[in-house]
């Protein structure tokens, strides 16, 4: 574990179904920006380790759309959403459906600050349009699903 | 406030200063007064947050005797802080490897791609 002072920090807001995640970088807002909207260096980063990711499209203008697969084995997870607003360095507003729940869309807001000195904070905020959506969002990533994590609460706050 | 209790974990939780009163109790019971004492609130708002706590399950009061300590249900905030730490830390993971491709980049570019090239295919 290095020392670095801007771990990613999350939020989850109590009156709107919403997941905030703050992190900083050592780079200046042209750069975190490219890394975003450059497929060729998007797919080198947005992908959990242990899976691969490829590019269907991905096409990071105002108006533009985008579409990528998380592989791993012979699983395939597709991803998709249009972007809304696209501001170079500033902006990027986009919606994003996993395609194994394609009535769900989370409507996602980037802000890239400059700090000055070579460095940017990146806010990245999720909406959903439910709470139980929501927090089945940030649940996902537990190995024992969301179902059986809301069983286990269940039980506990029964007690 | 939200109806299910997974969502007035979450909610309760969102706010700084009850997560503090969290952290502090994973040390040991207190009082409200024990709790209010490091912040320049009243007695009667750090209730209000300990309300809000009680409702979600995060802390009880004992019934017992004049102090009626607060008591953290240590296994709700465990499993609650599981799921948002595993998510905050696939998060991070992500950003490592942004902060790898940063570091790899030069440092005058373009904030977009080149716009004219063709559609970008599926990958090699």
């Amino acid at each position: 574990m290095t020392t670095r002072t801007h771990e990613t920090e999350i939020v989850s807001d109590p009156d709107v179904p919403l997941v905030r995640i703050t992190r900083e970088f050592d780079a200046p807002p042209d750069k975190v920006f490219r890394a975003h909207t450059d497929p060729d260096l998007v797919v080198k980063w947005l992908g959990p380790r242990d899976l691969t990711m490829t590019v269907d499209h991905y096409d990071c203008r105002t108006g533009g759309s985008y579409r990528y697969l998380h592989v791993r084995g012979d699983d395939e997870f597709g991803f998709h959403g249009c972007f809304h607003e696209v501001r170079p360095s500033e902006l990027i507003v986009q919606t994003f459906t996993f395609e194994g729940v394609p009535d769900g869309v989370a409507l996602e807001k980037l802000v890239f600050e400059d700090l000055g000195d070579g460095r940017t904070r990146l806010i990245a905020t999720s909406l959903v349009d439910s709470f139980a959506d929501r927090d089945a969002f940030v649940a996902s990533g537990m190995e024992t699903g969301v179902r059986e994590g809301y069983e286990r609460l269940d039980e506990l706050l029964a007690k | 406030m939200s109806a299910d209790p997974l969502s007035r974990v979450f909610s309760a939780l969102a706010d700084p200063t009850r997560r503090d009163i969290v952290a502090r109790l994973t040390a040991g019971d207190a009082t409200v007064g024990e709790l209010a004492e490091p912040y320049d609130v009243t007695v009667q708002a750090v209730s209000k947050h300990l309300k809000v706590l009680e409702d979600a399950g995060l802390v009880s009061r004992t019934r017992d005797a004049q102090r009626r300590p607060v008591h953290l249900e240590a296994e709700v905030f465990d499993l609650m802080t599981r799921w948002i730490e595993r998510y905050r830390r696939q998060a991070e993971e992500r950003y490592r490897q942004l902060d790898d491709v940063l570091r790899a980049m030069p440092d005058d570019v373009e904030p977009t791609p080149p716009t004219d090239r063709p559609e970008t295919g599926a990958t090699p």
